[in-house]
C-alpha cells in the first residue's frame, strides 16, 4: 500500500504529466531508483495508456498487451495515478512546481503533421491521428464525420501509421467483429463502399518506412489484394547502395514482398477490394465543394547520393477521384505554456531531457518520450529513454527532499474547483465496465467514448 | 508470432535489443540474450537495432535457424532476466566484422 498519498510522506514527490508508454517507464524507473520517491501520474483523460489505447491498431492485440506491463508499474510502491486531470488547465505548471520536486513532461505529441496544401481542412480529408482516435473510440474524435460511401480512398505517407490505416479500411468487418475497434467505425465500416485504397509515398519502394512484418499482412487480408506496379521495382544505383546497408536488410524483405504483390493483376476485376501501393507522387491539392472529392498528385523523382536522396517535382502531375483522403506524414508536438518548442520545431527544448527555456536549462523540469525526442519511434524506444531522463532527474536531485506544499493541499484545490480525479481503482472500473461489455460480444473490451460515460462508471 | 535471438548473438551480446523491449522479455548467460517467447509482444523493436542481425520473427526466418525457437524457450525459463543494456563481450567488434557487417 502507497505511502504517496500521506502528509507523512518525507520522500521526493515527482509529477509526471502523461500517461502513455513514456510517463510509465518513467514512474517504473524512478519507482526503482534506490531513493525515497513518490510518484503521480497525471493524464487529461479518464483513462491511462496513451497511444497504446489510442493508436495501437485494433486488430493488433497482442501489441496492446503491452499494458500488463503497466499494469504491473501501478502497482509499485509509491504509485499513484491521477485521471481526468489536465495541467495546463485544471492544474497550472506553476502549481505543480510548488507542490512536486520535479515535474517530467510525457504527453506525446497531440496532432498529425499537415501536409500544408490546399483543400486538406476539407471534411473527408484526416490526418492519420484523427482517423485512428476515431476507429480507437477517443473520445475527442468520435464524432469525426467519416464517410465511406465513395469507392476510393487514397492514404498519404508509407510508414506502420498508414498502413494500419490501409489495412483498417481493407478488412472485412468479419475481420474486425472480435477487436476492440470503436462500435462506431464498425458500423461505419459495415456500410464501407471502398473497393480501391491507395497508399502514395512521394519517395520509392527503397525508402518506405513501414517493416515487412506490418507488409506481409497485406498478402493475406480475406477481401482485399495488395499491388504493386513493377515498373516501379527498377533501383537507380543510390537505391542499390542504400538497399546492401546492412541497415536495410528489413526494407530488402519489404521491397520482396512489393515484388510478389506486383505479379497481382491490378487491372483484372475482382469482387474484392483493392490496395495499390503507388510509389513517387506527391499530394498537391484535395479538391471538393463541401467535402473531399478528389486529390491532384505530382510526379517526383529521386536526385542525390545514398542515404541522402531528395525527391525533387517532375511536372507530370494526375487527379484521383475519392472520398476519403487520410495523411499519415507524422505527428506534431504542441508545447504546453510556457514550455518552448526547439528551433527544429519537433520537440520541447531540451537538453538530455531536462527542459531548456531562452537557452537557460530550468530547474527539476524535464521531458521524455516523444516530447524529448520528436514524434518517432515505437512502444518500447521509450523505455531506454525514460531510463535515461530519470538518470538526469536523479543526478539532479539533492541530498534531502526540500520543503513542498503539502500535496493533501493541491488535491483540495481541485476539489475546490471542481474537478474529480479518477484514481487507479476507478479507473480499473472503467476497464472491467469495457472488459465485461466486450465479453458479451467475443471482444476484448467495448469502449466507452463520452468522457462522461466513464466518469460515471469511475465516480458511480 | 514471438522473436527470437540466435546464433549471431553468441560471443557478441550487444544487449541494444534490450534497451527497446518494451516488456524486458531478455535473459541472459555469458554467451548471448534470449526472448522469452511467452512474453513477447511481436513490437519488433529489437530487430532492426541488433549490430548482428540476430533476431528474427518466428513467422519469417532461415529454415536452419529454428532449432533456435526451442532454445529461446528453455534458456529464458531458467536465466535471469536482463533490464537495461550492457557492454557487448570482449570479442563482440570481431566477430562482427567476421560477419561481413
Amino acid at each position: 500500500m502507497t505511502t504517496a498519498a500521506d502528509g507523512e510522506f518525507d520522500g521526493f514527490r515527482i509529477a509526471i504529466v502523461g500517461a502513455g508508454p513514456s510517463g510509465f517507464y518513467a514512474a517504473e524507473s524512478l519507482l526503482r531508483a534506490e531513493v525515497s520517491i513518490a510518484v503521480d501520474l497525471y493524464e487529461k483523460l479518464p483513462v491511462p495508456f496513451g497511444l497504446v489505447r489510442y493508436g495501437v491498431a485494433p486488430d493488433h492485440p497482442k501489441l496492446k498487451s503491452v499494458t500488463a506491463v503497466f499494469d504491473r508499474i501501478c502497482q509499485m510502491d509509491g504509485f499513484r495515478f491521477v485521471g481526468n486531470v489536465q495541467i495546463g488547465t485544471d492544474v497550472s505548471t506553476s502549481e505543480l512546481q510548488e507542490y512536486y520536486h520535479a515535474v517530467i513532461y510525457a504527453y506525446g505529441a497531440g496532432k498529425g503533421r499537415q501536409l500544408k496544401i490546399e483543400g486538406e481542412s476539407l471534411p473527408g480529408c484526416y490526418t492519420a491521428h484523427e482517423f485512428v482516435a476515431w476507429y480507437n473510440a477517443h473520445p475527442d474524435y468520435r464524432d469525426l464525420p467519416v464517410d465511406l460511401s465513395h469507392e476510393s480512398a487514397t492514404i498519404i505517407g508509407q510508414g506502420n501509421v498508414a498502413l494500419d490505416v490501409a489495412r483498417i479500411l481493407a478488412k472485412s468487418p468479419e475481420e474486425l467483429l472480435s477487436s476492440d475497434i470503436a462500435e462506431h467505425a464498425l458500423q461505419i465500416l459495415k456500410g464501407s463502399r471502398i473497393r480501391t485504397i491507395r497508399v502514395i509515398g512521394r519517395r520509392g519502394p527503397a525508402q518506405v518506412q513501414f517493416v515487412s512484418k506490418e507488409l506481409r499482412e497485406f498478402g493475406s487480408l480475406d477481401n482485399c489484394k495488395p499491388y504493386v506496379d513493377s515498373a516501379d521495382l527498377t533501383f537507380g544505383q543510390a537505391c542499390e547502395l542504400e538497399l546492401a546497408d546492412p541497415c536495410r536488410s528489413d526494407t530488402v524483405q519489404c521491397i520482396e514482398l512489393l515484388r510478389k504483390f506486383s505479379t497481382n493483376n491490378a487491372s483484372q476485376q475482382t469482387d474484392g477490394r483493392k490496395c495499390l501501393f503507388e510509389f513517387n507522387w506527391i499530394p498537391v491539392v484535395v479538391a471538393g465543394d463541401s467535402r473531399a472529392r478528389s486529390i491532384k498528385l505530382q510526379r517526383t523523382q529521386l536526385s542525390g547520393s545514398a542515404f541522402s536522396q531528395v525527391a525533387g517535382l517532375c511536372d507530370q502531375t494526375r487527379e484521383v477521384d475519392c472520398g476519403l483522403v487520410v495523411s499519415s506524414v507524422g505527428y506534431e508536438v504542441q508545447a504546453l505554456n510556457p514550455l518552448q518548442l526547439d528551433e527544429s520545431g519537433s520537440r520541447l527544448s531540451n537538453e538530455n531531457g531536462r527542459l531548456v527555456s531562452d537557452g537557460k536549462i530550468l530547474d527539476a523540469q524535464y521531458a521524455t518520450g516523444w516530447l524529448k525526442r520528436g514524434p518517432q519511434g515505437t512502444i518500447g524506444t521509450n523505455r531506454a529513454d525514460s531510463v535515461a531522463t530519470v538518470s538526469a532527474l536523479l543526478s539532479d536531485l539533492p541530498s534531502n527532499p526540500p520543503q513542498k506544499a503539502p500535496i493533501d493541499n493541491l488535491f483540495k484545490q481541485l476539489s475546490a474547483r471542481n474537478i474529480r480525479p479518477v484514481s487507479l481503482l476507478q479507473w480499473q472500473k472503467i476497464n472491467s465496465f469495457e472488459m465485461l461489455n466486450g465479453a458479451k460480444s467475443g471482444k476484448p473490451r467495448i469502449k466507452l467514448t463520452k468522457v462522461e460515460d466513464m466518469l460515471a462508471i469511475a465516480h458511480g | 508470432m514471438p522473436h527470437i535471438v540466435t546464433s549471431n548473438c553468441n560471443q557478441c551480446r550487444y544487449t541494444e535489443c534490450v534497451s527497446v523491449c518494451p516488456v524486458e522479455c531478455f535473459h541472459i548467460d555469458d554467451e548471448m540474450t534470449y526472448i522469452d517467447p511467452d512474453l513477447c509482444i511481436d513490437c519488433g523493436g529489437c530487430i532492426p537495432v541488433c549490430p548482428v542481425n540476430a533476431i528474427f520473427d518466428t513467422v519469417n526466418m532461415p529454415a536452419e535457424l529454428e532449432p533456435w525457437i526451442l532454445v529461446n524457450r528453455e534458456k529464458s525459463s531458467v536465466l535471469p532476466v536482463i533490464s537495461a543494456a550492457m557492454n557487448p563481450l570482449p570479442g563482440a567488434d570481431d566477430k562482427k566484422k567476421s560477419l561481413n557487417l
